[in-house]
């Protein structure tokens, strides 16, 4: 007979094994599901996860992996602070979209002024936007003790609302023919947050979410605020006796989680996307929950995670188109691989022990 | 007292890394109150459970009733008849006392029934209990009536009860102890855990003494002296805390008509306290737990605020400063739970050094942490304390509770406190290591810190404070010296019956 038994302390390999054994057991349920829609499981899975890296078309690809990796990176970066804390912000989607109407709302404004000015008064409006998004929901948790996963998430509808009308109405292109959406921001120059080497997929964002993964990790492990986001989660009487303010934390995780997803919403608007759209968002505020659990809320295992996801995105398309295989399949698959490493995190904890059966 | 009840036959049971029992044989007799003794760690608990169906043993066997027994769970333990009083209750606070011991059965009678029962059992034995009442109304000491109740319903032939006493004042360790002895006479047996020696020689008719999961005496407790019954149990010559003669200083910590409203539906707020305590004065509040001493803790520490000058330090408002800011002018506190409270079960003795130090040990500058250096003061904690583990790097829920007690008040004391306020500081911990913590704490005011001692070991408060106060709902009694007080007394000061007008006129 198998049986749980609790470790005495968490089994720090298990930590790291349990997104590797994860990604194997996706790919092996994932396949079975490719089979069953009639596909070559094996072919499949090459396709999404060798394809993109490795095949003739590798070039086209490889710089798609950090345009998708840098937003879901940032987002996550600073949904993990939270998620550390004990504070689950769900509504990340919400506050890209909103940093995106600001950022983009800016540089809207100022077209067709060109100025060095311009973009980096953009990034500011589009963190700002972002984070007052969040305050939102940390406010009213602070103040009254609303639930803060159930606020986030609702505004994320009224995001949603708020970008259709921005694009149908305020920011719609007075040249544009009377098609929904804004100005193409990659044909304003000083707004455009371009490639920095070109084919290489390096944009401002990327920039951001690597200087977002260094600046967690040395707030996480070096620095008094980390250690309290830290002991709030582990053990909240604790950090009240330590002198954490939960009030206080409240306020600054789901700020700086709201300041990342609009910074991450504003270089998508201004760069790959280009133009404020009725559909600009496409759920990387709620992939990223995916991407911050899949690697352990830890800043360095988020930048994998990230990559990791940004390619089952890519090779995902690649399935669709080359292999027929329907979206839906894909995002099960993504699916998939947070409901395996929550079912395998159960190891970091405990450790299966066979037990002969025991006589009554 | 004839026939044993219960028969246990090399018991042994080893879990990975630790041998737990080993070899552990015993009789407890019919009707005789057989006590078990040991420091913790030394196996008690694990042995109570084996014998209560919680825990499998490796080897031995034991006998019932003159039948093989070998419970597979505790409802064949309870079906044999085997019951367990366990030092932590399991109740709901919101249910009621008939509703509480019908969720314990396997057939609960309708309420109505079982109400009238409980009266019945509860009469029987000089338990006074209304079925209908509220649990999260209820003392302490009432708690556990429901507990003794629920068990006495089975009817059981053993009765194993795990630190009964901690919780209750002397006249309630009184009416306890005359239930027990009328149990007794009817021909129960009672396995008693405690590690009140005192209660032990006055209750139990035998003791069997553990060290590191072997037996090392049976005895019999009435012909043997406490300090015999302890260093047996330890091993080793034990040594009483020394009080050197100490000259007070100045007023360190002041508490003026502090009223604090409890964050906690069943708390107790505390009701306009008054003390002051003077350098190198150990103050002891004593008092049934859940009268307002995680209250009283907690504003203290800073956890709670209460308007500025109702708490002083050397004549300065401190009320309503947080924790931090109460460090940084060196008022510091260890609070009852180690588990979550004083310590954060899953990080490391260095990170649990931090959540405290980081201030006054300079494990922190503008606001970036210094590993290095609270490693190495968790390790001086640790050398300091004897605190039993294989590194600072070990998670502090992989301590035993005493050895965690240990790091978590010398964590405190290692600090240089002005004033030091400690609840439970030896609570579950080892009399070795709770002279040792006691040393630690005179060490401390002889050096000129202010100490205030808050325990339900009344043993303890006699022993190291110099003044005695008592909380009773939230308010606190007159402070008397201790040198004036006997244990009756203090009993009353417990109840809130004596000079609780005076002290609030």
């Amino acid at each position: 007979m198998l049986k749980l038994e609790r470790r005495p302390q968490p089994s720090k390999a298990w930590v790291w094994l349990a997104p590797v054994v994860a990604v194997i057991a996706t790919m092996i349920a994932g396949g079975a599901l490719f089979a069953m829609l009639g596909k070559d499981p094996l072919v499949a899975i090459r396709t999404i996860f060798w394809d993109p890296l490795f095949s003739e078309f590798a070039f086209f690809y490889r710089p798609q992996l950090l345009v998708k990796g840098a937003p879901l990176i940032l987002i996550a970066i600073g949904l993990s602070l939270g998620f550390r804390a004990g504070i689950w912000n769900i509504g990340a989607e919400g506050q890209y979209i909103v940093g995106a109407l600001t950022g983009a709302g800016v540089g809207l404004a100022f077209y067709p002024l060109e100025g060095w000015f311009v973009f980096p008064l953009m990034v500011m409006a589009g963190a700002l936007g972002g984070w007052a998004w969040a305050m939102i929901p940390a406010v009213l948790k602070v103040k009254f003790g609303t639930n803060e996963i159930l606020v986030s998430l609702m505004l994320v509808y009224v995001a949603e609302q708020l970008l259709a009308s921005m694009s149908l109405g305020l920011m719609k292109n007075p040249e544009g023919f009377g098609f929904p959406g804004s100005r193409n921001l990659q044909q304003y120059p000083s707004a455009h947050n371009a490639e920095l080497i070109a084919g290489s997929g390096m944009h401002w964002g990327v920039v951001a979410a690597m200087i977002a993964v260094i600046f967690a990790y040395i707030m996480l492990t070096r620095h008094i605020l980390g250690f309290h986001i830290r002991l709030t989660g582990e053990a909240p009487r604790a950090a009240r006796f330590a002198g954490v303010n939960p009030g206080r934390l409240v306020l600054i995780c789901l700020g700086l989680a709201g300041a990342l997803a609009g910074l991450a919403g504003m270089f998508e608007v201004s760069g790959p996307a280009g133009r404020v759209s009725i559909d600009f968002n496409v759920g990387y505020g709620f992939t990223a929950i995916i991407v911050a659990f899949l690697g352990r809320l830890h800043p360095l295992g988020i930048a994998l995670a990230g990559l990791l996801m940004a390619l089952t995105y890519i090779g995902g398309e690649i399935a669709q188109s080359r292999l027929g295989v329907p979206a839906a399949a894909i995002q099960m698959f993504q699916g998939m691989l947070l409901f395996f490493l929550l079912a395998v995190d159960v190891m970091t904890n405990y450790r299966l022990r066979l037990t002969r059966r025991e006589v009554a | 007292m004839t026939a044993p009840v219960l028969s246990i036959q090399g018991l042994t049971k080893a879990y990975p890394g630790v041998v737990a029992n080993s070899d552990v044989s015993f009789d407890v007799m019919e009707g005789e109150v057989h006590a078990l003794l040991g420091e913790n760690g030394a196996g008690k608990s694990t042995l109570v459970k084996m014998i209560y169906g919680l825990v499998k043993p490796d080897h031995g066997t034991m006998t019932f009733q003159g039948k093989p027994y070998a419970p597979a769970e505790p409802r064949a333990a309870r079906a044999a008849g085997v019951a367990m009083v366990f030092q932590h209750f399991s109740l709901f606070d919101a249910l009621n006392v008939a509703e509480n011991v019908a969720l314990g059965m396997e057939k609960p009678p309708r309420l109505a029934d079982l109400a009238g029962r409980i009266r019945e059992v509860s009469e029987t034995y000089g338990l006074p209990l209304d079925p209908f009442r509220i649990v999260g109304d209820l003392s302490a000491g009432e708690r556990q009536r429901v507990e003794i109740i629920r068990c006495l319903l089975q009817d059981p032939r053993l009765l194993i009860m795990d630190e009964p006493t901690s919780v209750l004042t002397p006249q309630e360790v009184d009416i306890l102890f005359q239930t027990l002895r009328k149990l007794t006479a009817e021909g129960v047996a009672i396995l008693y855990i405690s590690h009140k020696l005192e209660e032990i020689r006055a209750l139990c008719d035998t003791a069997t003494i553990l060290r590191l999961g072997k037996k090392v005496a049976t005895c019999t407790p009435a012909d043997t002296t406490a300090r015999q019954l302890a260093e047996m149990m330890v091993g080793t010559v034990l040594h009483t805390p020394e009080r050197s003669g100490r000259a007070l200083g100045d007023v360190a910590l002041e508490l003026t008509e502090m009223s604090v409203r409890s964050p906690s539906a069943f708390g107790c707020s505390l009701k306009r306290i008054s003390f002051a305590v003077r350098k190198g004065e150990v103050l002891g509040l004593g008092g049934v737990a859940g009268n307002g001493q995680d209250e009283l803790l907690g504003a203290l520490s800073g956890e709670l605020r209460s308007a500025p000058e109702m708490v002083r330090v050397h004549g300065n408002p401190v009320g309503a400063l947080g924790p931090i800011e109460r460090r940084g002018i060196g008022l510091l506190c260890a609070p009852e739970e180690r588990l979550g409270h004083a310590a954060a079960p899953d990080m490391s003795l260095t990170e649990n050094a931090m959540l405290t130090g980081s201030l006054r040990e300079g494990l922190e500058r503008r606001g970036f942490l210094d590993w290095g250096r609270a490693k190495g003061f968790a390790e001086a904690i640790i050398a300091r304390f004897d605190v039993r583990t294989p590194g600072p790097g070990n998670a502090a829920r992989s301590l035993s509770g005493g050895n965690l007690q240990k790091f978590v008040i010398g964590r405190e004391v290692m600090q240089r406190p002005e004033v030091l306020v400690v609840n439970q500081p030896t609570w579950g911990v080892d009399a070795s290591a709770a002279a040792a913590i006691r040393q630690a704490l005179l060490d401390l005011a002889a050096g000129g810190t202010a100490v205030v001692v808050i325990s339900q070991d009344l043993d303890e408060l006699m022993e190291i404070s110099d003044r005695f106060g008592a909380l009773n709902e939230g308010r606190l009694s007159r402070i008397r010296p201790t040198s004036e007080l006997n244990i009756e007394e203090i009993g009353l000061m417990m109840g809130g019956a004596h000079d609780m007008e005076v002290a609030h006129v």
